[in-house]
């Protein structure tokens, strides 16, 4: 599942388009960098968005970070339970914590992201 | 996403390390520049950090911290001649809020907040003060201080980097470092009131240890020679974890000092803050004393201040920061418009959801006013409320004598 996975350098995933949406969220890697998350504001549905543009944002005790959405297109869904349960972020990054689903303009766009090795080795020369 | 308060950072160099440093990194502190520190901001989660504190014991490092000397025949005379809280009353152990001000031609220049103490006189009766200053202010200060040095019988020694500072906080942190000693150590650590202290063996090793603290907890502060500071760490910590006692990072203590409502140099406080308009009055006694920026001082305490600082409810999950706008509210007669500003914000862990510290325009400071706070692009409601946020339950530590 997570082989097919494709990853923003800025720590969001995206799925493979399936019936013309794909599922976007945030990495584990960023879920433990962030820690303490307490408040996350989303998207409305409808909206049409660049690739890298902020789609709403995650705050933690310490700091507001963006969330940027990996490639463009129109929220088609939100996760409405996610404000409510941030822990469902860090104990399923890549399922329930799933926050938007998007309908990308150019699927082609998703698969010039990184994928799981590539994003592996990001992460992995960063500091932690 | 990307964090847009503050950016990861590469692994520091050539920032001071403290002597607990090696210790932290190794047990998973996340280290960040901290006034031109190595420090911990946290080790897994600030909110268990803060909550443990808050329920047990935390322990943090604040070696950071600057610890100043002041030792001589004259001490006692030039340091009262020198800051705004009165000296020349202090009793040995006894421990003061003070800050340090200087002269300048139109305006008071606040240079820091400390504590003052006096120690046990030396043995021929010649009296021994200390100051503990904040790390961004300690070479200032300093200098400032080593400017003003009468020609003989004042010695100023800065003891920063051949001590360590440990700060044990929470309701079981007096035992727990009560009971790393022995005889007259425990009774005397155990008798300590508040602002109080003594030297002490903390297991085993030759410390002072102070009833202060930045928390709004009981604790107490221990400091030790840089070479014990691990050893008396490890010990600390093995007696408080059995009771859920953890390290605490700066992440926690910003969160905690703020649920506590004290204000910090840099965000409530800054060189040029009125101290009465931050409700620091009582670090100001004017009574017949002269130091730099006492006339000054005069002046502003006549004044009727331009903004107060006051405690904002935001009743939200979402934190308002240093730096938003605060705003009148919906039914003022000013309602949109700009009344002051956010010195200090954050989700508060006790609490369960976001307050701040502000400067406001006094015709919005009474308690129950309701402001808004422009966070971003949205207008958050919020409540001004008393100061602390947070008190601890009756039957902690005694209140700070005044003086």
């Amino acid at each position: 599942m997570l082989k097919d996975v494709r990853f923003a350098k800025s720590h969001e995933w995206i799925s493979p388009v399936a019936g013309g949406v794909a599922t976007v969220g945030i990495s584990a890697y960023a879920v433990e960098a962030l820690t303490d998350l307490v408040f996350m504001q989303l998207p409305a549905v409808g909206r049409k968005v660049k690739a890298g543009e902020s789609i709403g944002e995650i705050e933690s005790v310490k700091a507001v970070s963006d969330l940027y959405a990996p490639v463009s297109g129109e929220i088609v869904e939100v996760n409405t339970s996610l404000p409510d349960q941030l822990e469902t972020l860090g104990k399923d990054p890549f399922g329930a914590g799933w926050i938007v689903k998007i309908r990308p303009d150019h699927p082609a766009e998703i698969d010039a992201l990184l994928d799981l090795a590539a994003y592996e080795a990001l992460i992995g020369s960063q500091p932690h | 996403m990307s964090e847009s308060a503050t950016s990861p950072l590469p692994r520091p160099t050539s920032l001071r390390e403290t002597a607990l440093c090696d210790w932290h990194a190794a047990h998973g502190g996340r280290m960040v520049d901290f006034a031109g520190w190595n420090m911990p901001v946290q080790y897994a989660s600030i909110v268990d950090e803060h909550l443990a504190t808050r329920s047990s014991v935390g322990l943090f490092d604040v070696s950071h911290m600057g610890r100043l000397s002041v030792t001589g025949p004259g001490a006692l005379e030039w340091l009262e001649s020198m800051l705004t809280r009165k000296v020349a009353g202090i009793v040995p152990g006894q421990f003061r809020y003070t800050l340090v001000t200087a002269d300048a031609p139109t305006a008071l220049v606040v240079l820091d907040d400390a504590l003052v103490s006096r120690d046990t006189d030396a043995s021929d009766g010649t009296p021994r003060l200390a100051l503990v200053v904040n790390a961004g202010n300690r070479e200032r200060v300093v200098a400032w201080l080593r400017s003003r040095l009468p020609a003989s019988g004042v010695e100023l020694v800065d003891h920063t980097l051949d001590t360590a500072m440990i700060a044990v906080q929470g309701p079981s942190a007096v035992d727990v470092v009560a009971g790393l000693c022995s005889g007259g150590s425990c009774m005397r650590i155990r008798a300590l009131g508040n602002y109080r202290g003594t030297t002490a063996s903390v297991a085993g090793h030759a410390a002072a240890v102070s009833r202060t603290g930045y928390t709004g907890e009981d604790g107490v502060e221990v400091t030790v020679a840089a070479s014990d500071a691990v050893a008396v760490w490890e010990a600390i910590l093995a007696a408080a974890a059995p009771l859920g006692g953890r390290p605490c990072g700066l992440g926690a203590r910003d969160t905690l000092r703020l649920e506590a409502g004290m204000p910090l140099y840099g965000h409530e406080l800054l060189s040029h803050s009125d101290p009465f308009a931050l409700g620091l009055g009582l670090a100001v006694n004017l009574e017949g004393r002269t130091f730099p920026g006492s006339a000054a001082l005069a002046t502003l305490k006549a004044q009727k201040p331009a903004r107060v600082r006051v405690g904002l409810d935001l009743g939200s999950r979402r934190s308002a920061r240093e730096g938003n706008v605060v705003l009148a509210g919906a039914g003022h007669t000013l309602a949109g418009g700009e009344v002051g500003v956010v010195t200090s914000g954050s989700f508060a862990p006790t609490i369960g959801h976001a307050v701040a510290m502000a400067l406001i325009e006094p015709a919005l400071a009474a308690e129950g006013t309701a402001v808004e706070i422009a966070i971003r692009d949205a207008r958050q409601p919020a409540r001004v409320v008393g100061l602390p946020f947070f008190r601890r339950p009756a039957g902690g530590g005694k209140p700070p004598a005044a003086g």
